[in-house]
């Protein structure tokens, strides 16, 4: 049975960011994730805003630590590596209800410690959004937009380059404590031992807080869907365009991406199953009737894509949890459980994981790693080079001259790179999220029969084993003949 | 970056690109360059192994493979030069092609552009069809390349939505590889592809083909469990109670071609939004002079063989664009009228006489269609039955041209 000093459970945003932050310290280190990747529910199924921190109610840790996220995200996407823009974000309102709301807004975002807040009039909004409809907006410099994926990846990455092990596809099904002080945590594979459980597990964390015995905490569900557009309508939207926000929810919204797509949504439908991401043609039909009234814009030619997620709502004793909750009880020793990770937890993983970290550390008092290195590459993107850069990338590496996705513009050394990833991940949607490959409007249609067979021949893979997404998504059924 | 200089270059080495080329060759225009991503030339053909190709054009049956090859060999007696595993990332305004092979990367000046790039297949996201993204859900051309190409077996029970024709050569396809093919399913009252697709790959094999039906959900998280499928009114809009529930663990779409002009964008070319494709004149000349386009990437075809006849056609505009430095100087525009979707070219000039093609909106029998420049009937022709499958085709001369006001084609 494999040991460590510290299991995370789940290997999302969160998760990987403790994992990351663990690893600044000499602990054998695991993150038990039950998919076969690492950003396949509420990490990469969002609006991938980086938020301001002015819609939380002062003096929670949501409005802390959002702040504290947002303003050293700069840093935090160099040290990573992955695609991050500081756009700006604007609240758009007409009414003078809306107005009173967005003023008390501003004030809030204030006292958060939110930075640069302004009431703009219509002028100056046509002038940073000439595209959007409205009178007046609430505007947000500091806000941004980032690349889920990457930035979820790119804290993985990094942390298993600093010595933590992930291993996919376990989900956690029962965790036991034994008299010597250890946790058991039998997984759908094997079983492993540990000294200390960091609860991650995101939607799955009630679940996981009950196994290890510390109840209380329930959950519910909404699902907000999302509509992709084209690259083509990108240059239409600086940045992201809100509408000025309800008690209940953010509202639909549009996004840029970082790569210059936009995505609409998300509605929030409550729902049951934590695991079904189908979008209904009705959610569809009001998501572009309610944006358009705010971005007059969007247009059914320039579709791409649409995709779901799951936005969880929390309760314990008391009613409706409204913050997150980052706990190390006395009564369950060596573990730290978070709870009511939900947005901005995007924006707020690493000063989440800075707090779970600290409740650990605090009591272990492990020693400092000193080879620590907090910095991830990812592999230039030949997408993103000058014609120059990309004469010297196929002149060292001539398998940046062979363009696999043409969309996309990804070639053959950037998938293969993807391929053979330190999380050892091999699902082709693990692929579309490492290179963009498949992403484009085409979807796939040129590029996923060579990836799908580049796959196979460096992973060695039957034909059978090549799976889409998650476990039991398999691609094909066999050979021709 | 070394900028080389070309009389003509290509993008593209399907059947438009190849037929262009031995066309210009053989008017006397040598210093060509045929560039294509693929390995082999041939485009879409390669994964084409059915029969029925070359009808026209050559009046036999070919395969795909075989029809390229027809053209492939024509290419190579004239040692046309050709550079395969190539990629253009790239066209301007002013002619430069820049392109990435494993050599590096490849610049171009060229005299004229012949724009040949074919088209995409539309997909489930842009269709927006409601349900759960697992996999197993291909477009037609990516489960033919699968199996063609790839030697690898997408399903067993099979769904297909969309009657165009890969949708019904893959019904066909999948049912000779031992997959169950449950139903093509249509939201038209009508197929959309060809008739004798329909007599050859459904019928012959007893699929059913549902009209009027389309898929409202797809089920499955992981691989597809299921679609429901729903009867359509005439607006095309899902009846409510007239979901049928098939289990199935692959759906096929063949739910139309887009053209693929993300290269001509980059030139400055103007689309038309009815074919997605360039707009030209009566010499297959597109908005930015001297870059011209034919075949798959201009309008979707029905048969291979009008796309090689349509690229042979315009080797003679580009001919005339290099001898004569011609850009079209009038300005007839023709408009699709009354019961047709598009028309081509949408503008007629004073030198090249205009084959005008055009689909039908819906089908029907004893179609008459008009060519008619104000009160004037320019041509009138009758045909038995007209379908939104076939492409049809009028030539129209010159003379016939009263003045410089729009011409009309509709359908009386």
């Amino acid at each position: 049975m494999e040991r460590y000093d510290v299991l995370v459970i789940g290997g999302g945003v969160v998760g990987s960011a403790i994992a990351r932050e663990l690893s600044r310290y000499q602990l054998k280190i695991g993150v038990l994730e039950k998919n076969p990747d690492v950003c396949l529910e509420m990490s990469g199924r969002n609006s991938a805003v980086l938020h301001g921190g002015f819609a939380y109610e002062v003096g929670t840790n949501k409005a802390a630590l959002c702040v504290e996220g947002c303003l050293e995200f700069d840093d935090v996407a160099s040290q990573l590596d992955f695609p991050f823009k500081r756009t700006g974000k604007v609240l758009v309102g007409n009414t003078k209800e809306e107005m009173e709301s967005l003023k008390d807004t501003l004030r809030i975002g204030e006292i958060n410690g939110a930075v640069g807040l302004e009431i703009i009039d219509e002028k100056r909004l046509k002038e940073l959004v000439p595209t959007v409809e409205g009178t007046f907006a609430l505007f947000s410099p500091m806000s941004g937009i980032l690349d889920p994926f990457q930035y979820t990846i790119g804290l993985a990455e990094n942390a298993v380059k600093n010595g933590v092990r992930y291993h996919l596809k376990r989900e956690v099904i029962g965790i036991q404590r034994l008299d010597e002080g250890l946790y058991q945590l039998e997984t759908s594979k094997e079983t492993f031992l540990t000294k200390w459980v960091i609860n991650a597990a995101g939607l799955g964390a009630v679940k996981i807080s009950e196994m290890l015995g510390i109840s209380g905490y329930k959950m519910g569900a909404t699902r907000g869907h999302y509509i992709v557009l084209d690259k083509t309508v990108g240059p239409l939207l600086p940045m992201p365009v809100y509408p000025v926000p309800s008690t209940l929810y953010m509202g639909i919204h549009v996004t840029p991406t970082v790569e210059g797509n936009v995505t609409v949504g998300p509605d929030a439908d409550r729902v049951t199953s934590l695991e079904d991401y189908g979008v209904e043609q009705r959610n569809m039909d009001y998501l572009v009737e309610d944006a358009s009234t705010l971005w007059p814009n969007i247009h059914r030619k320039d579709f791409i894509r649409n995709y779901a997620g799951i936005q969880p709502t929390w309760l314990d004793r008391e009613g409706p949890l409204k913050d997150f909750i980052i706990e190390a009880r006395e009564d369950v020793p060596n573990t730290v459980n978070l709870i009511g990770i939900e947005s901005p937890g995007l924006t707020a993983a690493l000063p989440v994981a800075r707090r779970a970290v600290k409740l650990l550390v605090d009591r272990e008092k492990p020693e400092i790693n000193p080879n620590f290195d907090p910095a991830r590459k990812r592999m230039k993107p030949f997408a993103e080079a000058t014609p120059e850069e990309q004469a010297a990338l196929i002149k060292e590496n001539a398998d940046y001259g062979e363009i696999i996705c043409r969309c996309e513009s990804v070639t053959k050394a950037e998938v293969l790179n993807a391929i053979h990833n330190p999380l050892g991940v091999e699902t082709m949607i693990g692929m579309k999220y490492r290179t963009r490959s498949m992403m484009g409007r085409c979807q796939g249609g040129y590029c996923q029969m060579r990836i799908a067979q580049l796959l196979q021949e460096e992973k060695g893979l039957e034909v059978t084993q090549v799976l889409y997404a998650r476990e039991e998504s398999e691609l094909f059924t066999g050979r021709v003949r | 970056m070394n900028e080389i200089q070309k009389q003509v270059v290509i993008v593209g080495g399907g059947p438009a690109g190849l037929a262009a080329a031995v066309a210009l060759y053989d008017l006397g225009i040598k210093d060509l360059l045929i560039v294509e991503r693929e390995k082999n030339l041939g485009g879409i053909l390669r994964q084409c192994i059915h029969d029925g190709f070359g009808l026209t054009r050559f009046n036999e049956s070919l395969s795909g493979p075989e029809y390229a090859k027809r053209f492939i060999d024509e290419v190579k007696n004239r040692n046309i030069p050709v550079i395969t595993e190539t990629t253009v990332l790239e066209i301007t305004k002013d002619h430069v092609v820049r392109a990435a092979s494993r050599h590096g990367l490849h610049t171009w000046r060229a005299d004229a552009i012949v724009l040949s790039m074919g088209c995409r297949e539309r997909t489930r996201g842009a269709l927006q069809i409601p349900g759960e993204r697992p996999a197993g859900v291909y477009t037609a051309g990516v489960a033919q390349s699968y199996i063609n190409l790839y030697n690898t077996m997408v399903g067993k029970a099979v769904v297909i939505l969309g009657s165009g024709d890969i949708g019904l050569i893959m019904a066909r396809r999948l049912t000779l590889e031992g997959a169950k093919v449950l139903g093509v399913f249509e939201i038209l009252p009508y197929p959309s592809g060809l008739e004798r697709n329909v007599e050859q790959c459904l019928n012959d094999f007893g699929i059913p083909l549902y009209l009027s039906h389309t898929v409202t959900k797809i089920h499955g998280g992981h691989r597809i469990q299921g679609v429901t499928v729903s009867r359509v009114d005439y607006n095309r809009k899902p009846i409510p109670g007239s979901d049928t529930y098939y289990p199935c663990d692959t759906l096929v779409l063949s739910v139309g071609l887009i053209p693929e002009n993300e290269l001509s964008k980059m030139a400055g070319v103007e689309l038309d939004i009815r074919t997605s494709g360039p707009v030209v004149d009566a010499s297959y000349q597109t908005s930015t002079p001297g870059i011209f386009a034919a075949g798959n990437v201009l309008h979707v075809h029905d048969l291979v063989d009008y796309v090689s006849l349509e690229a042979e056609r315009l080797a003679k505009g580009v001919m005339d664009y290099l001898v004569h430095s011609y850009v079209d100087d009038s300005n007839v525009k023709v408009i699709a009228g009354k019961g047709i979707t598009y028309v081509l070219p949408q503008h007629i000039g004073k030198k090249h006489a205009p084959l005008l093609s055009m689909r039908v909106k819906c089908p029907g029998e004893n179609v008459q269609i008009v060519v008619q420049q104000g009160e004037e009937v320019l041509v009138s022709v009758e045909f038995d039955e007209a379908l939104p499958a076939e492409m049809i085709q009028i030539p129209l001369e010159l003379d016939k041209i009263q003045n410089n006001n729009p011409l009309e084609v509709f359908v009386r």
